[in-house]
């Protein structure tokens, strides 16, 4: 092979791309610009044809949702609320979402990579993801990626606090779901003529958890309720025995428990109350866990009786009825809960913001969502709106109770289905 | 707070301390012995686990009457598992045996998770909830039944190191390698043999573990992670060790979670750790090695 000048090693002759008439040279760089240029051309002249597909192609939406590890549970529950919407959303008029799922393991590190990959790979709008240390990280990266995140369950102040621009919850924070929580209780004392003098407060130590307890006393103060909190224990959600936990609430002598858990830990807590033979005045639970199904059907007679005072649905809206209807018919054993509620209406909002952008453009869906106003949803509250953080700020929560494998409303008031049974009847005379 | 309930978590500590100590004892019978450590220690438990929740769920047996049972189908997981696998690997370096055996848990753990998925399972047995009242005493049945069950085989397995001909001859082989092939042992078949014993042992508390906690697949590394604790508290190699490393940290963990915090109960147990490897490295009743 004949050595090549410099001149020839730079230049690529191509004869079929030849110009006789200019006489131009045919090197490497010029071919490569000609091509960037027309795939340039071609691409602004594509623009306008993208556009009318995105239209009518489907939303694509990325669906973080622990579906492994010691949430599981809740995360399989929260994909129920998945795999109803797309009828009711067809029924609404909304345009169609394809639905990417991802599984965070429960597992902060693991959220945050899945949603980047989840990104990569074009979602076009994320949903998730159910826990506040994994939505804290997803939040994180979608307002970095610059692509809107609608939260379906988290509840820790400082997601919404950051000046994101990107980042939605349709979820109460903390703070109101404890204003929330002691109002309602308050009601239930009222009508039950009882209150317990003192609780013992135990809590997860997980974000969730740890905002709660930091709100915790302020709340307190300003609801003007009639315990006090003898002890607060906080333990770790994936903890595989609560026995020392319980023993040590026990000890106290305090009348009723107040809690914020997962779903684990509040059937480990019940079996561990059974078997030290202690039945407190209430259980009045400020968190998921107690209402579940899983919760439910593991634990039989065993379960009922607990309050939870969480983001509820308003049986009397009529999306509500459509939700319930539609659950029922995916999952005839299965209650309507806040897991599904809150997954649907992300989705709804995400529906709905594709509906009025008229585009996949990031910026243009987040303006759609920062300017939504839905008030035929499903959870408590006038419906859907966003404020200038972008939390729904107008959310009410109820309070519930566990009664032979189903959940009734006990209050407020409005909103209420059945009166609360109380105290909570013994442990050991269940049968 | 009320005396009776330092006793109370301090026997409970103990129950489930003694299931840890089975748990770990199988860890160093495998190592004394074969000189692999056994990194999938706990996946092996967590099948155990299943495979009591299997034998409960489908047909009502109780996980305490499926102990053997479990303990057979584990012997002949470890035996196979060191005749295939393990066996070529024991000549070779410690981080190939250490990858090796990773693998292995890395397997048995999506193994699980596609056969059985991620949800926790458990028993529900007609003494799931029960306990023995004993005086101020509030005593857990199920802790009660497991700890008293680890005791029983943590016996038998004393009883057939010490007094049988091929409890002696594995000891000759832990002992002196060189010696035992001298004398005409069949060290292979002994080494497959004592993993196989090892992995029987944990086979054993994987069906009493099932009543004190659900399991789900990624469950087994943080048993590993803590028979590697009671295992080097106790002292590698050491049989007595292990059941006493099991205690101290069954106790100290309850009682250490009464006084301070629960959720911080863990630290206790690596303190404990700490504490061993800094004043007494070769463990409690672990011999130190000669200079």
């Amino acid at each position: 092979m004949k050595p090549h000048s410099r001149r020839k090693v730079r230049t690529l002759q191509v004869p079929m791309l030849q110009v006789p008439m200019l006489q131009v040279p045919v090197t490497r760089r010029r071919v490569l610009a000609g091509v960037g240029a027309s795939a340039a051309g071609a691409l602004a002249a594509a623009a306008p044809l993208r556009m009318a597909e995105a239209q009518g192609a489907p939303l694509k939406v990325g669906v973080l949702l622990p579906r492994s590890g010691f949430q599981a549970g809740i995360g399989q529950d929260c994909q129920r609320g998945v795999d109803i919407a797309a009828g009711i959303l067809k029924d609404l008029g909304l345009p169609e979402l394809a639905i990417m799922n991802a599984d965070t393991e429960t597992n902060v590190e693991v959220a945050r990579a899945r949603a980047e990959r989840l990104i990569g790979e074009g979602a076009q709008l994320i949903v998730g993801a159910f826990d506040s240390g994994q939505s804290t990280a997803i939040a994180q990266v979608a307002e970095q990626k610059g692509i809107p995140y609608v939260i379906n369950i988290a509840a820790a102040p400082p997601i919404t606090e950051q000046g994101y621009r990107f980042v939605f919850r349709n979820f109460p924070t903390a703070p109101m779901i404890l204003a929330d929580a002691f109002a309602n209780q308050k009601e239930i004392f009222a009508a039950v003529g009882s209150a317990p003098k003192s609780v013992v407060f135990m809590h997860v130590n997980d974000t969730y958890g740890t905002s709660m307890q930091k709100g915790i006393d302020a709340a307190l103060m300003k609801a003007d309720m009639p315990y006090k909190i003898l002890e607060t224990i906080a333990y770790d959600p994936a903890a595989r025995d609560l026995s020392v936990e319980v023993a040590k609430a026990k000890a106290t002598g305090a009348e009723a428990l107040l809690l914020v858990s997962r779903l684990n830990d509040a059937m480990l807590l019940t079996r561990e109350l059974v078997k030290q033979r202690w039945t407190p005045m209430a259980v009045l639970s400020m968190g998921p866990g107690w209402y579940e199904d899983q919760y439910l059907k593991t634990l039989g007679k065993l379960a009922d009786g607990p309050m939870s005072f969480v983001p509820w649905y308003d049986p009397n809206k009529p999306l509500s009825t459509r939700l319930e209807a539609a659950l029922a018919k995916a999952h005839p054993d299965v209650n309507l809960n806040t897991n599904h509620i809150y997954t649907f209406e992300a989705l709804l909002i995400a529906a709905d913001a594709y509906r009025r952008a008229g585009s996949t453009d990031p910026k243009a869906l987040a303006d759609a969502i920062r300017a939504t106003d839905i008030a035929n949803n499903v959870s408590i509250g006038p419906g859907i709106r966003f404020d200038a953080k972008g939390q729904n700020a107008t959310l009410k929560n109820a309070a519930i109770q566990n009664r032979g494998g189903k959940l009734v409303t006990i209050a407020p008031k409005a909103a209420a289905n059945a009166a609360p049974e109380w105290p909570l009847s013994a442990y050991d005379k269940r049968g | 707070m009320p005396a009776e309930i330092y006793l109370n978590v301090a026997v409970s500590g103990l129950l489930t301390g003694l299931v840890y100590g089975l748990m770990a004892l199988g860890l160093s019978v495998i190592f004394g012995v074969v000189r692999v450590v056994n990194f999938a220690h706990g996946e092996m438990m967590t099948i155990a686990m299943y495979l009591a929740v299997a034998l409960f769920t489908g047909y009502k047996l109780d996980p305490l009457a499926m102990m053997l049972p479990i303990a057979a189908v584990l012997f002949l997981l470890g035996w196979a598992m060191q005749r295939v696998l393990i066996n070529p690997f024991i000549n070779r370096p410690e981080h190939s045996q250490f990858m090796l055996l990773v693998a292995v848990a890395l397997i048995m753990v999506n193994a699980l998770l596609i056969a059985f998925g991620p949800d926790a399972r458990g028993v529900q047995t007609s003494y799931a909830f029960a306990s023995f009242a004993v005086g101020p005493l509030l005593v857990d049945a199920n802790k009660a039944y497991a700890g008293l069950a680890a005791l029983a085989v943590a016996g038998t397995l004393f009883a057939f190191f010490r007094f049988t001909l091929l409890g002696k001859a594995i000891r000759a082989c832990a002992d002196n390698y060189a010696g035992a092939l001298v004398v005409g042992l069949d060290v292979k078949r002994l080494y497959a043999l004592t993993f196989a014993i090892g992995s029987a042992c944990v086979g054993a508390c994987g069906s009493m573990m099932v009543l004190l906690i659900d399991v789900t697949p990624p469950l087994g590394p943080a048993y590993t992670l803590l028979a590697f604790v009671i295992v080097i508290t106790g002292g590698l190699g050491s049989m007595g060790g292990a059941l006493l490393g099991g205690v101290l940290i069954g106790v100290t963990e309850a009682v250490g979670g009464l006084l301070f915090t629960p959720s911080a109960k863990s630290m206790f147990s690596f303190a404990i750790l700490v504490l061993v490897l800094l004043f007494r490295p070769q463990g409690i009743l672990g011999k130190r090695a000669a200079p």
